[in-house]
């Protein structure tokens, strides 16, 4: 584990990105659908999963649109990126998502669907639920 | 990064939930940066105040928390889509207007100073030495820390906004140290503004948070602002240093064929239907050059002066407002050429303007081709 920026406790699916995400402008506001054609996680929503992706991209302003799908009931429920960029440490920070930092090694050993908790008061931020 | 006993019951909710999201916002961003603590800070400049960039959710955010906060230090904000006086000249639709004015009513309501302006360092006084600020305008931010002695990383409109309600700010980057990595060694003779212009988007795009300028002679406020306004634009770099070059650090030169890249990315038309001045918005003395080089000659065609509204009632006193609506100049205060609604591209083909920063938003927001010139090509060849 790299870096804690947002604190929190959630238990939930991991939904996982290869790409990085721009939030302004590729991401529905009210559905948290991904819209750009050319993302991995095109036309799926990221709503209510533990979004993994390696960082955030574009315009500072993309933490408004974290703070309105997070107001639509639309946002993931925790965040685990393997870069920290201030969007996506902003965005969350304002809409109180969990947010960790965790290392190319860990980044590269979570898998999409898994189920996990994330509690960043724990020893073990993360832990696998078989 | 290690908090203070009342910081952590701030981060726990134990002072209110607006007061948790500001330290939620100081933590995250503090630990992004490598801070190790949090220091106070004695004047926020904040940015997101134009409709046209911050949208719904931000007109809907600042509404939210207007009515439960106060600002803790003084706090200075940047310009808005309109100026306040005639915003109906402008065929701006209403959904636009009555959401900038509750934007514009939000910030009010904390206790922002409506300054609506991206000069903060021309019209109010620089406090002393060192003194940390939290300026999230990226001209301000680097004029601060370049010329005006003062400490402030580049911040985003959240950490501003954030460092203004709890008057702190993550001790890191800029605010620590700003060696420099990189020397760029100015060769261009006989620069005007726009040369400045574009010496600061070069520097922009390769410094990395602070960059070293040797080879520069002296410069007027007018060079000084434009070489902020260009590196603003185009990167994360915040500080400009002015040493001699140094042994053991990476040089480059910023010559005739860097300024023509930066040129030929921004310059898209031969010529402009219409001219703006200001990006960042004209101070006092500009507005008084301007005055003196306009006797005696009129605008051809339309010509958008953005000053602050402080600037304006000032230079109307003294005669030059007068003056420069005579020579056809319309005179616009708590708005700006970048991001402004006012210029669009169903009326307007292409703007020509002697800002870098403006030449960048116009073409990229706007949608508008830009014909760059400086002031002094502007006013021998636009006017009469």
């Amino acid at each position: 584990m790299k870096k804690i920026l947002v604190q929190g406790n959630v238990e939930g699916v991991i939904l996982k990105s290869e790409n990085s995400i721009n939030f302004l402008g590729t991401v529905d506001k009210k559905t948290g659908v991904i819209s750009d054609k050319n993302h991995d996680l095109f036309e799926k929503s990221i709503a209510n999963s533990i979004l993994v992706f390696p960082s955030g991209i574009g315009s500072s302003v993309g933490a408004y649109t974290i703070y309105s799908i997070k107001s639509n009931n639309s946002a993931p429920l925790a965040m685990i990126c393997k870069k920290a960029d201030l969007t996506v440490a902003t965005g969350c920070a304002l809409a109180n998502i969990p947010l960790v930092i965790v290392s190319e090694e860990k980044f590269s050993t979570m898998k999409n669907g898994e189920k996990i908790i994330l509690d960043t008061k724990s020893e073990n931020i993360i832990s696998k639920i078989s | 990064l290690e908090l203070t006993r009342e910081e952590e019951s701030a981060l726990k909710g134990e002072q209110g939930e607006i007061l948790q999201m500001a330290y939620r916002i100081l933590v995250a961003t503090g630990e992004a940066t490598d801070a190790d603590k949090l220091i106070p800070i004695e004047w926020a400049h904040l940015a997101g105040v134009n409709y046209n960039t911050i949208g719904d959710a931000g007109e809907e955010f600042l509404s939210s928390i207007s009515k439960d906060t106060r600002v803790k230090v003084k706090t200075t904000l940047n310009p808005m889509g309109f100026d306040i006086d005639n915003v109906s000249n402008y065929n701006l639709d209403d959904n636009f207007i009555s959401k900038q004015l509750s934007i514009k009513n939000s910030y009010e309501t904390i206790g922002v100073i409506p300054s609506f302006s991206c000069i903060p360092y021309e019209i109010f006084d620089i406090p002393k030495e060192n003194t940390q600020v939290a300026f999230a305008e990226s001209n301000a931010a680097i004029h601060a820390n370049s010329y005006d002695n003062l400490k402030t990383n580049k911040e985003s409109a959240f950490s501003a906004l954030a460092s203004a309600i709890t008057g702190k700010s993550p001790y890191s980057s800029l605010r620590k140290d700003d060696t420099p990595n990189l020397s760029i060694r100015m060769k261009v003779n006989n620069p005007t503004e726009l040369t400045y212009g574009m010496l600061g988007f070069f520097a922009g795009k390769v410094g990395d948070t602070s960059v070293n300028i040797s080879g520069l002679g002296e410069m007027d406020r007018r060079q000084c602002k434009a070489m902020c306004g260009g590196m603003g634009t185009s990167g994360t770099c915040a500080k400009f240093l002015f040493e001699e070059e140094e042994t053991g650090i990476e040089k480059i030169e910023f010559d005739e064929k860097e300024m023509k890249n930066v040129y030929d990315e921004l310059n898209t038309a031969e010529k402009g239907d219409i001219v703006t001045l200001g990006s960042p918005q004209l101070g006092l003395d500009e507005i008084s050059d301007l005055t003196s080089k306009l006797k005696g000659r009129s605008f051809k065609k339309r010509c958008m002066v953005f000053t602050p509204r402080m600037v304006k009632e000032q230079a109307k006193k003294i005669g030059y407002i007068n003056e420069l609506e005579q020579a056809g100049c319309e005179i616009l205060s708590d708005c700006c050429t970048c991001l402004t609604p006012l210029i669009n591209k169903d009326n307007v083909d292409a703007v020509t303007t002697n800002s870098i920063k403006g030449a960048f938003y116009l073409k990229n927001s706007n949608g508008v081709d830009v014909n760059l010139k400086s002031l002094t090509r502007i006013v021998e060849e636009e006017t009469k």
